[in-house]
């Protein structure tokens, strides 16, 4: 038997037995004794003032244990209001979400009353009767209303809708601009819709007096940061709040959140003294889960005779939605991200934030990020067109080089640090896309199609994304009595194959026997700090600690043996669950170990060494650790239906060392997916009440197996030499460059009618619209 | 989302049903529910009484007439539409249209007549009895009344089934062997319900001359459109694209429905679109052609 | 005839018999998940469109989110429990899937193979496309479907080279 490698191998994922033959644990799989269901009454309207909510009649339908409003729940809380915005110096108003609404509704869909019933179907017969009497108030549909003097204000006790502004500026880009001969202007649009896991946000609350313990399973991206939260607010200490992520049904940004219903159930359970579920349907997830909705951008770019970018600058238009759900960072990471790929000398974006009437914004997959790569890229698009270049040659001459790696930015991120580029080669990586995608041949395969009445186009966008959020996540690494190698972290794990990438990194230390290797991930009481999972960076952060308290945990068992074996250590391997003497048989098991270093009372330990096997690894990174890539993407219109057929996509992409391939492959290929939704179907739509219109999934359009194109993917790996392992975070690349490439591809295929996109998704009507619209206009001269 | 309380009923009998729907108010009969359900569950509607058709006999049949037409069972599911070799031989423009409707999921339990009841009118097999001429069958206390597909749409998603009615078949009249067909749909997505929608048959003579015609179109109006006057217009001049581009431009000035979400200016747009494609497809197998696989 | 609010079913799932006594109004998915304990037949949206209800109702793939419980009395379901062996292995597609990366988080695919074990059982015979538009009811989040297809071509591949 020998020792086998596990990092970077293409295992199979240890989640997958269970979900395959639905032994999955959902939180809404759990069913506790005595369990009681809950049901919301929310808002019917985008604003309104409370009078009265009379619950009444909805008390006295038989099986109904409880309706809660927040004057119930007061006696339980330390505060009405949920406090929970990042730092940041950019705010102009403090907009906190209530725990329930009580004297004014801001959103459709904001929680103003819970209803605790003996199943759901009763809770929501419940819900019919309850009586809310209330006065509509002046609404904040759209968020470019929003800021205009005179305009109704989101919150009737706010001044104005200026929530937040900052600018990122570096250079001299006034100067720039007053300098060069070609500047180019656009305003854009861009829509990101909402997360849509195929399973909602779901809650199960008990409080069990007698321990005085509170256990919430829970379908969060953030554990601990909810347990600590669900102590403040309850007034409880920490170890007496235990939450517990189970198998989670995606992610994708929405359930890193902390939502006011997580405390209202909790709350509840203490009320009604009995375990509550709260599971949400897709009606509430469309109106109550956050989103990521829209940006206006007003945008110029200066170049010089050889498109090379001189600067570019000007305005972003953020959509925040409500309150403060999370802070200014998805608009705060758009604005960042136009220039990083890209050397861009001189540079100011002014930003602002406005309140609308509409459910929170906080982050989708990408984080603002897809929505700084179109820009950026529409706009190189633009400077191609002007000049008559090549698009792929401006860009060329505008990526930032390999010879400038290590590259530092003069862009701050949130933290404070200076985004520093790496590693990676960008003009290589878009070399390799156009290759595979082939665009050299593609003029004349546009014109052959063009001569049969066909029109087919090709774009290109790169991107880089910036991964591994610090500071640090924490894992504990043990060697049982067993000899089983336990894994427990605050990581959490939402579909990526967490636990895997985690037992790999394990694994990798002791034998490669990754059947050995038990992971525990997303249970406050298995780890009491730490984050989750959220900005692609698990497998840098988690995945860094895991491998340092492995080698830890590796060594001192070496060093145990050496003692138990009489051995040398470097005469010790480790293979399968054993250390053993090389060339000979001599052994012992990694149980054994374990039992030797947990003692004997009244004995010395093995070579008097410290006590235990098991070690916990919190490596700090600030830097972010930035994956990149190019795609390339082949699209057919149909100019009479307006129809987008996406044909052909490929995406060259580096994320560093890859742990698992085939995880990264599934982390790419889904995160282009969801961008190919962004781009051409998911639109959050709300009339001009914000009376939400899309609040299903036959008006929501989520992409299919029949709309989606077979990727082509094709991986250069650049360590990264932030962390020991080398590696990148993955979980939003595929993402980011979709939008920008598909409306690239879908105006060069409508080349010759002279349309111009600049908005994301694109419908079909939009692009008949375009057609229209060319063809209405005086021709340009 | 879970359905509201009700009185659950599941006769076997056509005439317990109709008994049912002359005794109780609020009732709503529950076919394939593929519909009915989602409403349920969204608590769109609220019936006091649900009537199960699904254990109800003599509502699940293909028959072929000696006449050459079909006469199909309201509870038929689409599945059987799709799979019928009947249907294929008959009217493979049902086939045709079927093939569109949801997914596998839901063919397997949605049926013929809980489709035309429904009548939405971007449904595709409403618009392919409009294309086709359907009779339905109504059943009520009085007996059978049949109705033709012009009679029996009324409105938007309002059929002339009577309060104590119950759709209980539907009647295609008999094609020629050699008829062409065609139904082409635009959607958003595989399974969606159409944006626009056109079905026709084709009959030409050796010739290439137009002998017979119908159009209908689907998803654009309140309810699916005939073409009559553009019929009457093809009948004796010689099929071609040409041709068909030039007098489906009049699908353009239908009145189209508006919605949030798709404007009436762009489905009549897609109206000629659709219209041109499905009589192409139709010319491409008029004297004869295979019917489409199923899925 | 009077109407019921309440109905005692009888059912096959998975071969085995099961009873309830049951709100006429509870969907046959929950009567799955909440009287049966089954919970590997998920709820994504239960208004018909995801397909992660999906189960087999005498051999068809149908929504157990658009039927009532008490319209499968008399009849076979099958979930996604009863795909594996009885000794718990995998069956072919579901290992098709583990080796194929055809799952993340997990929740659709019940629903999924659900619907691939009727269509392979319908038609051995199918192309890439096929399996795309057979799939088109299934709406997966994650994945961006090719793991899903690869590891249903596979399966099929495996299956027929069985028989
Ligand atoms: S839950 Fe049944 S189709 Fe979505
Ligand atoms: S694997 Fe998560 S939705 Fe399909």
């Amino acid at each position: 038997m020998k020792s086998r490698h596990t990092f970077g191998e293409r295992v199979s994922r240890i989640e997958d037995d269970a979900l395959l033959t639905g032994r999955g644990r959902f939180v809404d799989d759990i069913a506790l004794p005595g369990m009681t269901e809950a049901a919301f009454l929310r808002s019917p309207y985008a604003h309104a003032a409370i009078r009265r909510i009379d619950v009444t009649a909805a008390l006295a339908l038989p099986g109904v244990i409880a309706v809660l409003t927040l004057d119930d729940l007061r006696p339980y809380l330390t505060t009405d209001k949920l406090a929970v915005g990042m730092p940041s110096p950019s705010y102009r108003l403090e907009v906190d979400r209530p725990i329930l609404a009580s004297t004014e509704v801001t959103y459709v869909g904001e929680p103003i009353a819970v209803v605790i019933a003996t199943s759901r179907y009763i809770a929501e017969d419940a819900l019919n009767l309850i009586a809310l009497d209330a006065d509509p108030l002046e609404v904040v549909a759209d968020c470019r209303e929003a800021l205009k003097p005179g305009a109704p204000r989101a919150h009737r006790a706010l001044p104005h809708n200026l929530v937040a502004e900052f600018d990122i500026t570096y250079g001299q880009v006034d100067a720039a601009f007053a300098a060069a001969k070609t500047v180019l202007r656009e305003k854009f649009w861009q829509h990101r819709g909402a997360g849509q896991s195929m399973e909602g946000r779901g809650i199960l609350a008990r409080f069990d007096e007698s321990e005085r313990l509170l256990t919430l399973w829970n379908s969060t991206q953030t554990p601990n940061v909810g347990q600590r939260l669900l102590a403040d607010l309850l007034g409880l200490e920490e170890t007496e709040v235990r939450v517990i992520a189970p198998d989670i049904g995606g992610g994708f940004g929405p359930k890193l959140v902390f939502y006011c219903e997580e405390v209202v159930i909790a709350a509840a359970a203490m009320i009604v003294k009995a375990p509550v579920k709260w599971i949400e349907d897709r009606r509430e997830h469309f109106m109550s889960t956050t989103q990521e909705r829209d940006q206006y951008w007003d945008v110029e770019i200066a170049v010089d005779d050889d498109a090379r970018v001189l600067g570019i600058r000007g305005s972003l238009l953020h959509d925040h939605g409500a309150y403060t759900a999370r802070g200014v960072n998805i608009p705060y990471n758009s604005a960042l991200t136009v220039p990083l790929a890209y050397n861009v000398p001189n540079y100011r974006m002014d930003v602002k934030l406005a309140l609308t009437n509409k459910v929170p914004v906080t982050p989708i997959r990408g984080a603002g990020q897809p929505q700084g790569c179109f820009v950026m890229e529409r706009l190189l698009d633009r400077v191609a067109q002007k000049l008559n270049l090549d698009r792929a040659e401006v860009r060329r001459r505008n990526l930032v080089r390999a010879d400038q790696m290590p590259c530092t930015k003069e862009i701050k991120l949130r933290g404070g640090t200076f985004v520093v580029l790496d590693s990676g080669d960008y003009p290589a990586s878009q070399q390799a896309a156009l290759d595979a995608g082939g665009w050299s041949g593609f003029a004349e395969r546009q014109k052959a199609a063009r001569a049969q009445g066909r029109h087919i186009g090709i774009g290109v966008a790169n991107y880089v994304e910036g991964t591994g959020r610090g500071p640090f996540e924490p894992v504990r690494v043990r060697v049982s009595a067993s000899g089983k190698i336990l894994v427990a972290s605050s990581a959490t794990a939402m579909g990526q194959g967490t636990k895997t990438m985690l037992a790999q990194v394990v694994a990798e230390q002791f034998g490669g026997e990754i059947d050995n290797v038990v992971v525990t991930t997303g249970d406050t009481s298995a780890m009491s700090s730490g984050f989750g999972g959220f900005n692609s960076r698990q497998a840098v952060m988690a995945g860094s600690s895991a491998h340092s308290a492995a080698m830890t945990v590796r060594a001192k068992a070496i060093q145990a043996a050496s003692h138990l074996l009489e051995a040398a250590p470097e005469d010790l391997e480790i293979v399968g669950s054993r250390i053993q003497v090389v060339g000979s048989d001599r052994f012992i098991s990694l149980g054994d170990v374990s039992r030797a270093l947990a003692g004997i009372a009244g004995y010395r330990l093995p070579g008097d060494m410290e006590p235990g096997l098991e070690a916990t690894a919190q490596v700090i990174v600030h830097d972010m650790a930035f994956s990149s890539g190019s795609a390339v993407a082949e699209v057919e219109v149909d100019v009479e239906t307006g129809e987008v057929r996406v044909k052909n996509l490929v995406l060259s992409h580096d994320c560093g060392r890859m742990i698992n391939p085939t995880l990264v492959d599934g982390q790419v290929i889904g995160g282009v997916a969801h961008g190919l939704g962004n781009a051409l179907f998911e639109w959050m739509g709300y009339d001009s009440n914000a009376q939400p219109i899309t609040t299903n999934f036959g008006e929501y359009l989520l992409i299919t197996a029949t709309e989606m194109p077979a990727i082509k993917i094709l991986h250069s790996e650049s360590p990264s030499p932030l962390n020991a392992l080398g590696v990148k975070g993955v979980g939003e690349s595929g993402v980011i460059p979709i939008a920008a490439v598909i409306v690239s591809a879908v105006e060069n295929a409508l080349e010759g009618l002279n349309v111009r996109l600049a908005h994301c998704p694109i419908s079909p009507m939009d692009v008949l619209k375009a057609i229209a619209d060319v063809r209405k206009a005086p021709s340009e001269s | 989302m879970k359905p509201p309380p009700f009185k659950y009923y599941d006769p076997t009998a056509q005439n317990e049903v109709v008994g049912l729907l002359s005794s109780l108010e609020n009732l709503k009969l529950l076919a394939g529910g593929q519909s009915l359900l989602p409403m349920l569950n969204m608590r769109f509607v609220l019936p006091d009484h649900v009537v199960d058709l699904n254990r109800v006999a003599g509502l699940d049949f293909v028959e072929a007439d000696a006449g050459g037409g079909l006469r199909i069972g309201a509870m038929t599911r689409q599945r059987t539409l799709e799979f019928s070799a009947d249907v294929a031989a008959r009217a493979p423009l049902i086939r045709e249209a079927v093939l569109h409707v949801g997914h596998r999921q839901t063919r397997n339990r949605g049926t013929l007549g809980g489709s035309l009841s429904h009548l939405d009118p971007a449904a595709e097999l409403v618009t392919a009895a409009v294309a086709l001429d359907a009779v339905v069958a109504l059943r009520g206390p009085a007996g059978l009344r049949q109705l033709a597909m012009s009679e029996f749409m009324l409105g938007y998603m309002t059929p002339a089934t009577n309060p104590d009615e119950m759709l209980v078949s539907v009647t295609f009249p008999a094609l020629p062997a050699a008829h062409g067909w065609g139904f082409v749909e635009f959607a958003r997505r595989h399974g969606d319900f159409a944006i626009a929608s056109a079905a026709a048959t084709l009959v030409t003579d050796a010739q290439g001359r137009i002998s017979k015609v119908a159009l209908a179109l689907g998803g654009i109006g309140v309810v699916p459109l005939r073409m009559p006057e553009l019929e009457t217009g093809l009948l004796g001049a010689v099929a071609s694209e040409a041709l068909f581009a030039d007098h489906c431009r009049a699908c353009a000035t239908v009145e189209a429905m508006d919605d949030a979400l798709v404007t009436a200016g762009y489905r009549q747009q897609l109206a000629p679109v659709m219209a041109r494609r499905a009589l192409m497809a139709a010319l491409q197998r008029s004297g004869g052609g295979a019917a489409t696989q199923p899925h | 005839m009077t109407g019921a609010s309440r109905r005692a079913i009888k059912l096959q799932v998975n071969g085995k018999p099961h009873a309830a006594e049951v709100d006429v109004r509870l969907t046959l998915a929950d009567c799955l998940r909440q009287e049966f304990k089954l919970t590997g037949t998920h709820l994504g949206c239960e208004h018909g469109v995801c397909g992660a209800c999906t189960v087999l109702l005498d051999g068809q793939s149908v929504r157990a989110c658009l039927m009532l419980a008490v319209q499968a009395d008399g009849r076979a379901v099958a979930t996604v429990e009863g795909l594996a062996g009885a000794d718990g292995k995998l069956n072919i597609l579901q290992q098709a899937f583990k080796d194929h990366h055809g799952l993340q988080c997990g929740f659709c695919t019940p629903g999924i193979l659900m619907t691939l074990t009727e269509c392979f059982a319908d038609k051995p015979d199918l192309t890439e496309q096929d399996i795309r538009v057979a799939l088109s009811g299934n709406i997966c989040r994650c994945t961006g479907y090719q793991g899903i297809v690869d590891a249903a071509m596979d399966a099929l591949r495996k299956m027929r080279s069985l028989l």
